[in-house]
């Protein structure tokens, strides 16, 4: 989508025989976006430009949450963390870059610290949902047209089930420890993951090159593994991009509900929710951990819409 | 109609049936088997083998996981799901006093997103690629990745704090004039507009591109017909199809939000409920208004499906 506005920057309104030629972005067939490591310095940094002023502002602000999460705790003053002590909901001050929360704690380690939370639990859950469900995509394609559809059939069961409603179910059924929370998330977008690993490993399966494998005599485990996989994992690491976001989302929202990570530990969501009463002076510590999860998702949307030489396509449902 | 579309249609809604049989299924083993022993749960660790015993048979725990099953089923579909543990009231009561509540909102949102949504759809969709498309793209793209309770609160921040047109609250049972309907009814249908809105728009101005990129257009443009007259008259009936799909789809997305709108406004609706029954681990409840919520969904994605096979003119005129 916006590989085509771009090039159709400044057309008038009814210069329409113009925008004919333009090609049509979501049809234009998805190439592996350089994941090829690349040789040398020039390479790299060709690589980099590739992903444009937005694409850079997106990997610029992820890195960011990602270090953040990583060594924040590490970095910041003791001091600040403690509990207490300060006004409470108090503005934003030298002492507190972001103010202070319902407790008077200090804004900006709550955030940081949340950011273990938010990105750390969503990270590993969507590592699983993407690896659960590319191996089972990979089993589907591979073998038997008996496996291939029972898997397909349940699993388009659980597609049945709003993601929301999932994981309230889930919650209600087995509590809310983080364990809990990485299992949901990941049961949840396992399906979605699954369907399209499966429509890209089944065209895989369907080349000469797989068919020669099979005539060989190698297993169903190294067609798996060693033919298929290769081809891709490219448009599923850009999944994994997406898939993401929405972990981020539902989380957040689960928290904000109450019923996701649990206090005294706090991820992005239950910030907003614990500090939503400094909402109607507009105060800092109920827009900060807002603005940091939408930072965070839009950072994911940019960087997997200016990935080099990837047609942003249109992105589907869940 | 003809016999091509009645298969179709009978298939689909044969198809909804079975996935609805086998999401009562996951919710059930998610809720009543897999947590574990209910009754064990409630009297805690060092309860005696007699309390338990009595207390599994009160609850119905003493027959097998398959026979509860089937009695829960048959509960269900009797309009008579059981007892709440926690108010000691019928659950159907419960929700027969929140749901006309929770029907009002979502049928309230739809009478005014679906309009605004095709509007900006189909605009941006002829207008593609002008400063209108990308203002609009961005912001529904802004709007889709982040969490709805983000765009609730900023509602909240600029009406009902900074402008003051608004109250944020909502309470449903004082409201005598139709002003005080609007004013309460305002701030949900705001926010869950906005995010419904943004992902009609979206799929609404895929739908219609697609139609406008086929080769027919370019025959009506140079035959002479005026860009309004190319667009009503011959890109739109081809895209009712897809477009209707799209309303019904992101209608579905009501159900994903109303759930997060009605907490943060503490509207008296059926999320707000189910919630409150998750959070109190209330097990009848939390059936109840999933398999309300997951029949509703479904309909709604069949309803998508239907409107897909109806409108499609290559099935009509077989």
């Amino acid at each position: 989508m916006y590989a085509a506005s771009s090039q159709t920057r400044g057309c008038g309104i009814g210069d329409m025989r113009h925008m004919e030629t333009i090609p049509t972005s979501p049809t234009e067939v998805t190439s592996v976006p350089g994941l090829a490591p690349a040789p040398g310095r020039p390479a790299r940094r060709a690589w980099l430009a590739g992903f444009g002023v937005s694409g850079l502002i997106g990997l610029a602000v992820l890195v960011l949450w990602l270090l953040a999460a990583l060594f924040g705790p590490v970095l910041l003053p003791q001091g600040r963390s403690a509990a207490g002590g300060g006004a409470v909901f108090a503005p934003i001050s030298a002492a507190h870059w972001l103010g202070t929360d319902y407790l008077g704690r200090d804004m900006l380690a709550r955030v940081i610290d949340g950011a273990r939370y938010t990105v750390g639990v969503a990270l590993v859950a969507t590592l699983l949902a993407s690896g659960i469900g590319t191996l089972l995509a990979l089993l589907a394609a591979a073998s038997g047209r008996w496996i291939d559809a029972t898997l397909s059939r349940s699993l388009d069961t659980l597609t049945a089930i709003p993601s929301k409603m999932f994981a309230l179910i889930m919650v209600a059924g087995f509590g809310s420890s983080v364990a809990m929370l990485v299992a949901t998330a990941a049961f949840i977008y396992v399906p979605g993951a699954y369907r399209i690993a499966r429509s890209l490993a089944v065209n895989i399966n369907a080349l000469d090159y797989v068919t020669v494998a099979r005539t060989r005599g190698e297993g169903t485990l190294y067609v798996m593994l060693r033919e298929i996989l290769p081809n891709i994992i490219g448009p599923m690491l850009a999944d994994l991009g997406l898939r993401f976001v929405y972990v981020v989302l539902l989380l957040a929202s689960l928290s904000f509900l109450g019923l996701g990570i649990q206090p005294p530990a706090a991820d992005w969501g239950s910030l907003v929710r614990e500090n939503v009463g400094a909402l109607a002076d507009g105060g800092a510590s109920v827009i900060a951990p807002a603005l940091a999860i939408a930072s965070l998702t839009i950072a994911v949307n940019l960087v997997i819409d200016n990935l080099p030489g990837r047609a942003a396509r249109e992105r589907g449902a869940r | 109609m003809n016999r091509v579309i009645v298969t179709l249609l009978a298939q689909r809604i044969a198809l909804a049936l079975l996935s609805l049989l086998a999401v009562s299924l996951v919710v059930f083993a998610i809720t009543a088997v897999l947590p574990g022993d209910a009754a064990q749960e409630q009297l805690g660790q060092d309860a005696t083998p007699e309390a338990l015993t009595a207390l599994r048979a009160q609850m119905g725990l003493d027959v097998p996981a398959p026979q509860r099953y089937l009695r829960w089923l048959v509960g269900m579909v009797k309009g008579d799901p059981g007892t709440s543990t926690t108010t000691q009231m019928p659950v159907g009561s419960l929700i027969a006093s929140r749901l006309p509540n929770s029907l009002l909102l979502a049928a309230v949102t739809a009478l005014f997103s679906v309009p605004i949504a095709l509007t900006l759809g189909i605009s941006s969709a002829v207008w593609r690629g002008s400063w209108f498309d990308r203002l609009a793209s961005t912001a529904a793209v802004a709007v889709v990745s982040v969490p709805e309770f983000l765009v609730a609160t900023l509602a909240v921040l600029v009406f009902a704090v900074k402008l003051r047109w608004l109250p944020a609250l909502s309470y449903v049972n004082d409201i005598e004039s139709l002003g005080q309907l609007l004013r309460a009814f305002a701030m949900p249908v705001l926010s869950l507009c906005c995010v419904i809105v943004a992902q009609m728009m979206r799929m609404t101005r895929a739908a219609v591109i697609d139609q406008l990129e086929a080769p027919y257009i370019e025959m009506v443009k140079l035959k002479g017909a005026s860009p309004l007259r190319t667009v009503l008259a011959h890109a739109l009936p081809n895209a009712i199809g897809p477009i209707a799909n799209a309303v019904a789809f992101s209608l579905s997305y009501l159900l994903g939000g109303v759930i997060i709108i009605e907490t943060i406004f503490n509207y008296p609706g059926i999320a707000k409920l189910m919630v409150d029954g998750v959070s109190q681990r209330d097990m009848p409840l939390v059936q109840t208004c999933a398999m309300i919520f997951c029949a509703g969904y479904l309909f709604l994605v069949t309803l998508a499906d239907v409107c897909g096979i109806v409108a499609n003119p290559r099935l009509r005129h077989r």
